[in-house]
C-alpha cells in the first residue's frame, strides 16, 4: 500500500504558486493577444475583398490543423533559423499559443456575428448607420452574447495548453511540478497536487459556462 | 416640366438583377411629397425589391434614383452632386415585416439609438422626441421591456415609431401587417392611417385592399417585375384594365 506523504511537497509549495502564476500570466497574455488576431482575422473571413479571405483562411487552418506542441517547438528551435536570430521560450511560447487560440476565435467569432439576424442589419442601416455603427451597436453586442459560451470553453482548453510550454522550459504549472518531482521524488503526490490545481482553476468557469448558456436558452 | 416641388423620391429607368433573375424591369415612377403611394401585386412580382431600391437596401443594376431632385450615389457619403445612401436612409425611413427590432435594447433605447448614434443628439433630447413617438402610437408604459416581451402589434408599432425618430421625408413600409395576428392588424393600421392624415410621404406594399382603398392616395400594380397599372384607388380596384389586375383582385373579393 502506497504510503501519501504531502508533506515534503507542501514545503515546495511556493513553486506551485509560481507555476500558477505563470500559467495565469501566458494565459491571460495569450487570450489577449489570441482575441485581437481572432476578431481581425474573423474580420477578414467576413471580408469583400477575396485575398483578405484567403489569408485568413490559411492562417486559420494552419493553426488548427497542426499541433499546438509542434507549433511550439517549431517557433522555438526551428523559427530562428529562418528568421536570423534566436527568439526566447517566453516569445515563442507566447505566440504560438496566442496563434493558436487566434485561429479558433476566429471561428467562435465568426460564427457569432453570422449568427446575427440579417434583418437586424437592415434595419441599422435604414436608420442611417453606418457599417461601422451597426457592427458596434447592433452586431457586435448582439453577436457577443451569442459567442460567450464557447467562447469560454475555447479559454478552458488555453489554461490546459499552456501546460505544452514545459517542453521549452517555461516555469509554468506544469514544469514547476516536475521541478518538485524531481526535487523531492514524489511523483505521485507532485501531479496529483497539480492536477487539483488544474481542475480547481477550471471547474468554475466550466460551470459558468454552462450557466451562461442556460441563461441564453431561456432569453432566446 | 415647371413644376416647382421636386418629387420626394423619383425612379427612373430602374433595372435590378439577382444573377439571372431580372426583377425590376424599367422602372419609372414619382413619389410626390404628401403622397401615400400603395403597390401591390402577386408575390414574387417585385414589390419588396422595388421598395428597397428605394433607401438602397439594394443597388439598382441600372437606372437611377433621385430624393428631392437630388441623384444618389452608392457611397455612403455624400458628395458634391450625389447625396450618399447614409443621407438618404436618415431621410427615408422604413418599416419591415418582421419588425427587425433591436432584441438587446429597450422599447426606448430601440426608438433612441438612431438619433443618438446617427443624428447625435443628446440622450435626453432622442428620449424626449421618442416617449412623444410611444405616445403617439400608445405604447408609453413599455419603454422599458424588451421587445421579446411584446406582441407583434406592438414590436410594430415601437417600429413605426424607431423609424419616425429620425424625422424622415419619407416612410416605406412593407407588408408591415402579414406577419400579424388578424386581430393585431388594426392597430398597426390605425397608426398608418394617421400618419397619412397628418400628411406623412409614404410607400407602402400591401395586401389590405380596403386599408390601401382609403388610405392610398394612389395605387401601383406590379406584374412580373414592372408597373401594370397605375391610379387613383378608386380605379385601379374597382376598374381595373388588365385581365391579370382583374384575376389578381378577384383572390381578395371573398
Ligand atoms: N436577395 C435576393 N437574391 C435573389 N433573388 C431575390 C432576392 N430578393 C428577391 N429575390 C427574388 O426576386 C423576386 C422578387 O422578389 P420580391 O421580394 O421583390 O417580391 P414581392 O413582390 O415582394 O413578393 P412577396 O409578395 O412574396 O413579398 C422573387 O423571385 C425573389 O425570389
Ligand atoms: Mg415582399
Amino acid at each position: 500500500m502506497y504510503h501519501w506523504d504531502f508533506y515534503v511537497v507542501f514545503q515546495s509549495f511556493d513553486l506551485f504558486l509560481w507555476g500558477i502564476w505563470a500559467t495565469f500570466l501566458y494565459t491571460v497574455g495569450s487570450i489577449l493577444i489570441g482575441g485581437i488576431v481572432g476578431l481581425a482575422a474573423a474580420f477578414a473571413r467576413l471580408s469583400r475583398f477575396a485575398p483578405l479571405r484567403i489569408a485568413a483562411r490559411t492562417y486559420q487552418e494552419v493553426f488548427r490543423c497542426t499541433p499546438l506542441l509542434v507549433q511550439i517547438l517549431w517557433a522555438y528551435y526551428a523559427l530562428p533559423l529562418l528568421v536570423g536570430y534566436t527568439i526566447s521560450n517566453t516569445t515563442a511560447g507566447l505566440l504560438m499559443l496566442s496563434f493558436y487560440v487566434g485561429s479558433f476565435y476566429a471561428e467562435i467569432f465568426r460564427g457569432g456575428i453570422n449568427a446575427v439576424d440579417k434583418g437586424q442589419t437592415e434595419a441599422a442601416l435604414a436608420v442611417g448607420m453606418s457599417g461601422l455603427q451597426n457592427m458596434r451597436h447592433i452586431v457586435l453586442p448582439q453577436a457577443v452574447k451569442k459567442m460567450m459560451p464557447a467562447f469560454i470553453n475555447q479559454s478552458v482548453i488555453q489554461v490546459k495548453n499552456t501546460s505544452l510550454l514545459y517542453a521549452i522550459s517555461i516555469p509554468e504549472l506544469t514544469y514547476m511540478t516536475a521541478v518538485v518531482n524531481s526535487e523531492t521524488y514524489r511523483p505521485l503526490e507532485s501531479f496529483t497536487l497539480a492536477g487539483v490545481m488544474y481542475f480547481a482553476l477550471l471547474f468554475p468557469l466550466t460551470q459558468f459556462a454552462d450557466v451562461l448558456e442556460r441563461r441564453m436558452r431561456r432569453s432566446d | 416640366m415647371d413644376t416647382t416641388i421636386d418629387p420626394a423620391i423619383s425612379v427612373r429607368q430602374l433595372n435590378k438583377r439577382f444573377g439571372a433573375l431580372h426583377v425590376l424591369k424599367d422602372i419609372d415612377l414619382d413619389v410626390m411629397p404628401g403622397e401615400v403611394l400603395g403597390i401591390i401585386g402577386p408575390s414574387g412580382s417585385g414589390k419588396s425589391t422595388l421598395i428597397r431600391c428605394m433607401n438602397m437596401l439594394e443597388a439598382p443594376s441600372s437606372g437611377t434614383l433621385s430624393f428631392k431632385g437630388r441623384p444618389v450615389g452608392r457611397r455612403f457619403r455624400s458628395a458634391a452632386g450625389d447625396i450618399g445612401t447614409g443621407e438618404l436612409r436618415r431621410r427615408v425611413g422604413m418599416v419591415f415585416q418582421h419588425f427587425n427590432l433591436f432584441p438587446h435594447l429597450t422599447v426606448l433605447q430601440n426608438v433612441t439609438k438612431g438619433p443618438v448614434v446617427v443624428l447625435k443628439q443628446s440622450a435626453a433630447e432622442a428620449e424626449a422626441t421618442a416617449m412623444a413617438l410611444l405616445a403617439e402610437v400608445g405604447l408609453e408604459s413599455k419603454r422599458d421591456e424588451y421587445p421579446a416581451h411584446l406582441s407583434g402589434g406592438q414590436k410594430q408599432r415601437v417600429a413605426i415609431a424607431r423609424a419616425l425618430a429620425m424625422k424622415p421625408d419619407v416612410l416605406l413600409l412593407d407588408e408591415v401587417t402579414s406577419a400579424l395576428d388578424p386581430e393585431l392588424v388594426g392597430e398597426v393600421l390605425n397608426v398608418i392611417r394617421r400618419l397619412a392624415e397628418n400628411g406623412m410621404t409614404m410607400v407602402l406594399v400591401t395586401h389590405e385592399m380596403a386599408f390601401a382603398a382609403d388610405t392610398a392616395s394612389r395605387l401601383i400594380f406590379m406584374e412580373a417585375g414592372r408597373i401594370a397599372e397605375t391610379g387613383s384607388p378608386d380605379e385601379v380596384l374597382h376598374n381595373p384594365k388588365s385581365e391579370r389586375l382583374r384575376s389578381f383582385l378577384s383572390r381578395f373579393h371573398a
